[in-house]
């Protein structure tokens, strides 16, 4: 809650997993802090939300793959009430046939498998392994300039450098290449085996606003293995769904002294000709505050908070060209008792499931939203978590959690109920192709589309990621040029979000490393 | 619509005149359209100016129009003069700047009604202008072919408006706009200029273009009315020290070496940036280089001799401190003119530097160096620029 009498330090707008981190760090330092949530809870894309009468699933993100382990003990989330009701999950590729492939760590198992692709996929994760221990140290520190010379940017660079030439002159080579080229070429490189082909490369696309062809996925494929080296070998379900996590940052910081008011929607950020002041509230209310922290995406910070008109020209137009196009789409569907997959045990049915069955199949899929048309046979990642946690729906029935891969925010005639209805039945009946009694099992459904996301998360473009994760905006070109490391054209205004390095995926690592660089840039911040 | 590839240089709406007069057929591209660099003489035409009237097609100038609620606020984010203080039916000259504070152009900003403005530049920058409309409720018309326009400058000028019918023209103060109706129609009369003088500059639908130049130079032919071209009008603006875009400096979209643009304090247009207004292109960089200094000067320099140091090199002892952008032997004002950049220590006034001047004759090639000063800044700068009622001659 708000505390009247209190003079706030900082106003963090956007009470989103980071935002929560963000806030506690900073408490942590001894200031006073203060947590604007628009939503009746903390937590942002890490929600769960009853969508069916009992039923309740994780709203937006729905693996916790990526949670850095510094930040979760850091912030004692265990003790805030952080438990997972599974951990380290293999991921099945589906195939209609019922000869699935399973993916367990380095463990390739199924029918149809070459020892070629057994032995190459070892390889290939070890070395996707070592690309991302290179990564992993510029991930919790901010994001070098390029340009001035300061001591601790060039020690970063210097690390990455250097990082990069112990990787050893095939590893180094193979790194630059691989990075700019894309997940399609690199699976044809390597494997055979065409569901393991199409599930890799599902993981190198999810979220974003790209095909397997397309460049980026390769660095969009190690950004997300980057969950391996926090310590997950494979995605893990949250007990209560994702808003635990929410939940438990939100505790943590209120532990720190964090105030945290929800329903507390920011309208505007107020700005003085160049710094911040504070922020005012949706319901009118001024608060005053020396610094504002933005959890918001940076464009719904700079559109909608602060105002194109307020910035100098060259950042608006940055803001602009920034690339946050949604167009993935989740579907909630609440189950009478579990559907029967085809070849699939209950045990099975409880790992992480992809329908991605070749990679042309995903290609063919992402043409469609290039046009602004939903894939006529999208691909999917589908988590069904009432098998691990019966608190999410009443006892014997079910909870499945779909993301659908590809909604483009802006389709063509928009997304009236009427092309919901059409796009919730398309995706029902292509998870039918796979668990034939599914379609009797359902009691009810709900599809989030990105325009859903972004009205329900308040998300520009729907865009998990906070914009897309693509080399021309990682590093310090994240958000965009000129607004790295966390500060902003605006003095007193910083960014906290998944829109800033190193990027989204309840990491916790963007808020964080906003946090380290206010507290050190001291007064000045 | 011509295609692009297939069509010729455009001509103005006053061609058949400039034509008509251009005894010389001396023509050069300004901005796609045929201008005459010189009719006749290019000393004939500058004293024209400096005696009688002279009368420059200025139609070829980029002229955006900008309307709507925001048109004002938009303006004073993007050039660094505080717009708010434009009242309406005046003009103001300024610059507008990147976000590194670094001059994009200079021109002069026309508040014609409320939120309704007109930009006139020497660059096109529509994709400038577009992207900074972002967030403001205006629009943005490139106006370049819907109005032509000329300078009407010279001590007889106001005169020749008089015997126009234009009645109480005297009156406009200069950076004043008054209307006059014309052949049905109106004509927009502005007290502005690049030439130091008196002088005007009209505004009209192109339809009535050569009837107005008709009317103009039949009103002016006993005082001595005559058109002039580029040439002579570059020996005006250096006499009077108004710099150009593109020859006293690069404009920041335009320059492709890193450290070749300047900013406002870097060209002696300090006076044309205002802190006390919201956020503008440039505020933050522009602010820092108040504190902390600026890398050069814009310079003026009164240079020993008669001799043009047109690029020459500028010493200060055997130190090469900068180079010379401009320079012109001013004939009214007597005076060896030159523009400079300089290494910012040495711009203070009344500092001694030397031009290093080559110069030609009969394939001989001379240098000599000469002594120079650095001076206030326009050496002619004739009461009668200023003066309301503007004098009779």
């Amino acid at each position: 809650m708000i505390n009247v009498d209190k003079h706030y330090d900082v106003i963090v707008v956007g009470g989103g997993h980071n935002g929560l981190v963000c806030a506690t760090y900073l408490a942590k330092d001894g200031r006073k802090v203060l947590v604007l949530e628009a939503n009746d809870a903390p937590g942002g894309a890490s929600a769960t939300a009853e969508f069916s009468d009992q039923f309740s699933v994780s709203s937006c993100a729905h693996w916790l793959f990526q949670l850095n382990p510094k930040v979760a003990s850091e912030l004692d989330l265990t003790k805030h009430g952080l438990a997972l009701s599974a951990e380290n999950l293999c991921t099945i590729a589906l195939a209609e046939d019922g000869n699935h492939l399973t993916i367990d760590g380095d463990k390739l198992e199924g029918e149809n498998i070459s020892d070629e692709d057994r032995k190459a996929f070892v390889a290939f994760n070890q070395q996707i392994s070592k690309f991302c221990k290179l990564l992993a140290g510029a991930f919790s520190r901010r994001a070098p300039k390029l340009v001035e010379g300061n001591f601790t940017d060039r020690i970063t660079l210097a690390k990455l450098g250097f990082g990069m030439k112990l990787l050893g002159k095939e590893d180094m080579s193979d790194l630059m290449r691989l990075a700019l080229i894309n997940i399609y070429d690199v699976m044809e490189e390597n494997f055979e085996n065409d569901l393991l082909k199409g599930a890799i490369s599902l993981d190198s696309l999810l979220g974003s606003h790209m095909g397997p062809r397309s460049p980026n996925t390769v660095y969009g494929y190690i950004y997300r293995r980057m969950g391996a080296i926090f310590g997950f070998q494979g995605p893990a379900v949250v007990q209560g769904g994702m808003g635990t996590v929410g939940k438990a940052m939100a505790a943590a910081a209120a532990a720190s002294g964090v105030d945290i008011e929800v329903d507390a929607a920011v309208d505007k950020i107020n700005i003085d000709v160049d710094h911040a002041t504070g922020v005012t509230l949706k319901d009118g209310r001024v608060i005053n505050a020396a610094l504002v922290v933005s959890n918001a995406d940076p464009k719904t910070t700079f559109n909608k908070l602060v105002g194109l008109s307020n910035i100098e020209t060259g950042v608006a137009r940055r803001v602009k060209t920034m690339r946050m196009k949604g167009d993935t789409a989740k579907l909630h569907i609440a189950l009478d008792s579990l559907p029967n997959f085809t070849g699939l045990t209950e045990q099975q049915m409880g790992q992480r499931l992809v329908i991605a069955p070749t990679m042309n199949y995903i290609e063919h899929a992402f043409n469609s939203s290039k046009y602004g048309e939903y894939s006529a046979a999208p691909a999917m990642d589908i988590s069904i978590p009432s098998i691990h946690d019966a608190s999410l729906a009443p006892t014997g029935k079910h909870v499945m959690s779909v993301i659908v891969q590809y909604a483009p925010y802006d389709l063509t005639g928009g997304w009236t109920e009427e092309n919901k209805g059409t796009f919730t039945e398309l995706v029902i009946d292509r998870l039918a192709d796979f668990a034939s009694d599914l379609k009797d099992k359902i009691v009810a459904s709900e599809l989030l589309t990105p325009v859903d996301i972004e009205q329900r998360f308040h998300i520009h473009g729907g865009h998990w990621h906070h914009g897309e994760i693509s080399l021309d905006q990682i590093l310090m070109m994240r958000p965009f040029p000129g607004a790295s490391q966390y500060g902003t054209a605006v003095d007193g205004l910083y960014l906290c979000g998944a829109g800033n390095h190193p990027g989204g995926g309840v990491m916790g690592l963007a808020g964080h490393n906003a946090a380290k660089e206010i507290i050190k840039r001291g007064k000045s911040a | 619509m011509m295609p692009h590839d297939e069509t010729m240089i455009l001509e103005t709406p006053f061609h058949s005149r400039c034509l008509a007069l251009c005894e010389i057929n001396l023509w050069e591209d300004w901005k796609g359209y045929r201008s005459a660099a010189a009719y006749t003489s290019v000393e004939q035409e500058y004293f024209a100016v400096r005696s009688n009237t002279g009368v420059f097609d200025i139609s070829p100038m980029i002229k955006y129009r900008f309307t709507g609620p925001d048109a004002g606020a938009y303006l004073n984010r993007l050039v660094t003069r505080d717009i708010s203080k434009i009242a309406v039916d005046r003009v103001a000259y300024t610059v507008w700047c990147d976000d590194n504070g670094q001059v994009m152009d200079d021109g002069t900003i026309f508040h014609l009604a409320e939120n309704d403005y007109r930009l006139c530049a020497y660059a096109r920058c529509l994709d400038w202008l577009m992207w900074s409309a972002e967030g403001f409720d205006v629009t943005i018309v490139d106006e370049t072919a819907e109005v032509a326009a000329l300078a009407v400058q010279g001590p007889t000028s106001c005169a020749v408006f008089k015997d126009m019918g234009f009645e109480g023209i005297e009156h406009l103060k200069p950076f004043g706009i008054t209307r006059y109706p014309f052949e049905g129609d109106e004509v927009m009369i502005s007290r502005t200029g690049f030439t130091g003088d008196l002088g005007y500059e009209i505004w009209i639908d192109p339809t009535l273009a050569e009837t107005f130049w008709d009317a103009l130079f039949a009103a002016g032919k006993l005082r001595g009315i005559r058109a002039i071209g580029s040439a002579a009008l570059d020996m005006l603006r250096t006499e009077t020290g108004f710099l150009q875009a593109g020859i006293d400096f690069i404009p920041a979209e335009e320059a492709i070496r890193t450290g070749r643009s300047r900013s406002p304090f870097e060209l002696g247009l300090g006076w044309l940036v205002s802190f006390d207004k919201p956020v503008f292109n440039g505020r933050k960089a522009l602010l820092k280089e108040k504190q902390e200094g600026s890398r050069y000067a814009f310079v003026y320099l009164d240079v020993e001799g008669n001799k043009p140091a047109e690029h020459a090199f500028i010493y200060s002892g055997s130190k090469e401190v900068g180079t010379v952008t401009t320079a012109a032997w001013c004939p009214t004002a007597k005076t060896n003119v030159a523009f400079a950049q300089v290494d910012a220590q040495y711009g203070k006034v009344g500092q001694k530097l030397v031009a290093e001047i080559y110069y030609e004759r009969e394939l001989k090639w001379t240098r000599v160096m000469a002594k120079c000063t650095v001076i206030e800044g326009a050496v002619f700068n004739p009461p009668r620029k200023r003066q309301t009622p503007a004098p009779d001659f």
